[in-house]
């Protein structure tokens, strides 16, 4: 069996904003929204996974359960999956598995999230052994403090400028402006990013993503399910990418204070960011060429451009000018986040991975609307959760 | 008197700074913080680890101006100065740790590819007592790290 006879049956999104509702009802309507899409009834579901986040050091305060309940409670088994920001992923990749295994043939996939205002915080208490507290203590290290070390190291070895950034922020806030369930709808200059107010140098607010709160749902099925019910099997999950990193990573990732050493490494150490990709394309027997379409997790402007690189859409250094070129807009060569991205979502931590899932199954069924990237029939959605949660999805037609 | 303890066991301010880490005999591999329970290059599980001082020179690989206040448990500055975080590549251990800027550096003078050195700063103050923290400071061109 193939991992291409897992199908993508329905999909549903709550709109992100700052709606000031619990979590669970966001999940909740996304969860309905991904049954009807897919023309099935909550009681057909024989799996339910959920994307955690973590608030105080409770864990299963968003849990596959919580949903389940919501739903109603109707027996399915339940999994839930915490991995930051690639939650989502995860959750899927739990879920296919699964399906894969033949051990059910219908999943429903959820992550929803109510988030703070402000700076993402570690919880409270003394943790002198956790470099995510120790990090905050010691160096007031928050999360943006690592996406501008990206960015000047960006400047420093390409000359990228703090206008390519601010491209990278118009360019998404123009493909944003045609989804109805971004939170941010309107069309930003590079000059009203400029205008901002500096965060961590270089890198402004408007260079930056929100927090956000919204919700995401999938249903899988298998490919003999899909067929016995008349579930045209349009769109297919050719990969799951849900790699940790290899021993030495070179580069500082949250919430670390230190890389790796690669003294005593064997061969060239491998950047976590190209491996995520790398096993994705591998499972897939796709490569960069291949792609119609991307979304990438542009949790700052600069690292949209990063990630152009760890992709291969361009060779290190030559991500500036593919965006010059207009290859990363709508009717470009390789659109880039044509959901319009973070820039105009802000982040759910546990939804946005399947966030990214929905866009590419509208994407590749041809259903996107003023977003539509013609003839789409492979698309890639990647990401990276914090403490060592690789993320990548490759769907095709 | 003012007591001033290193706010982490492995940064030892005096007599001069430095920060303590961990190296393979094996591999040859570092190890920093010094705080796990045995080595991680997983070419050697178990390797035998012996305590080292990490070079307290090394060279600007990033930095970074931060404009607003950290959350704790970052200590609150009143009134608020934006503060800077260096990241710094250690040439021998070939590995890159954060760091805070030492005091009275002005940022926009910083460089990639400069050389830094190991610095003492105050973390927080309570009363008597003074939480010292690890920060690097610029190699002026007399090549001395300064005060």
């Amino acid at each position: 069996m193939s991992s291409d006879d897992v199908v993508v049956a329905g999909v549903g999104m709550h709109p992100w904003g700052k709606w000031g509702r619990p979590f669970v009802t966001y999940g909740l309507i996304a969860a309905r929204a991904a049954l009807a899409d897919a023309g099935l009834e909550w009681r057909d579901v024989q799996l339910v996974v959920g994307g955690e986040t973590v608030r105080n050091g409770y864990p299963g305060y968003v849990a596959g359960a919580t949903f389940a309940q919501a739903l109603g409670w109707q027996g399915a088994p339940v999994a839930s999956v915490y991995a930051a920001c690639a939650s989502g992923a995860a959750a899927l990749g739990v879920a296919r598995a699964h399906l894969l295994a033949g051990l059910v043939d219908v999943a429903l996939v959820v992550g929803a999230d109510t988030t703070p205002k402000g700076f993402l915080a570690p919880s409270p208490g003394e943790r002198g052994d956790d470099s995510d507290w120790l990090r905050f203590r010691l160096l007031g290290a928050t999360n943006p403090t690592y996406f501008a070390l990206y960015a000047r190291r960006r400047m420093a070895c390409w000359g990228a400028t703090p206008h390519d950034f601010a491209l990278v922020k118009a360019k998404n806030s123009r493909h944003g402006v045609h989804n109805p369930h971004a939170r941010y709808r309107r069309e930003i200059t590079p000059e009203e990013v400029a205008a901002s107010p500096v965060v961590a140098e270089p890198l402004r607010l408007l260079d930056i993503c929100a927090t956000s709160d919204g919700a995401a749902a999938v249903v899988l099925t298998s490919g003999s399910f899909a067929a016995a019910r008349g579930i045209a099997p349009t769109v297919r999950v050719a990969a799951v990418s849900t790699v940790t990193p290899t021993f030495p990573n070179p580069v500082i990732e949250m919430p670390n204070f230190a890389t790796d050493s690669a003294v005593g490494a064997d061969g060239t150490p491998v950047p976590f960011r190209d491996a995520i990709a790398r096993a994705a394309y591998d499972e897939a027997g796709l490569g960069p060429e291949d792609l119609s379409v991307a979304e990438v997790y542009d949790l700052s402007t600069a690292l949209e451009l990063d990630w152009y690189e760890h992709l291969g859409l361009c060779e290190p250094g030559g991500a500036e000018r593919l965006l010059h070129d207009g290859a990363t807009a709508l009717g470009g060569r390789i659109p880039v986040n044509p959901s319009g991205g973070l820039a105009c979502f802000g982040e759910a931590v546990p939804a946005q991975a399947l966030a990214q899932v929905c866009e590419l199954t509208w994407q590749l069924r041809g259903t996107a609307g003023a977003r539509q990237v013609e003839g789409a029939r492979v698309g890639l959605a990647v990401n990276q959760g914090l403490f060592g949660h690789g993320s990548c999805v490759i769907l095709r037609r | 008197m003012t007591e001033r303890v290193p706010a982490v066991e492995w940064f030892r301010p005096t007599p001069e700074p430095v920060l303590l880490g961990r190296r393979g005999r094996r591999t040859g591999t570092y190890f920093f913080p010094p705080t796990d329970a045995a080595g991680r290059n997983p070419a050697a599980p178990d390797e035998e680890l012996d305590e080292v001082v990490l070079s307290r020179r090394g060279r600007i690989w990033s930095w970074t101006t931060n404009h607003y206040p950290a959350p704790p448990p970052f200590p609150a500055r009143d009134p608020f100065r934006p503060y800077t975080v260096v990241a710094v590549e250690l040439a021998a251990e070939r590995l890159v740790v954060l760091g805070l800027l030492a005091d009275g550096v002005d940022p926009g003078t910083l460089r990639v590819g400069a050389e830094v050195e190991l610095d003492v700063g105050v973390l927080d103050r309570t009363g008597d007592r003074e939480e010292l923290v690890w920060t690097w400071r610029p190699v002026t061109a007399a090549g001395e790290g300064g005060t």
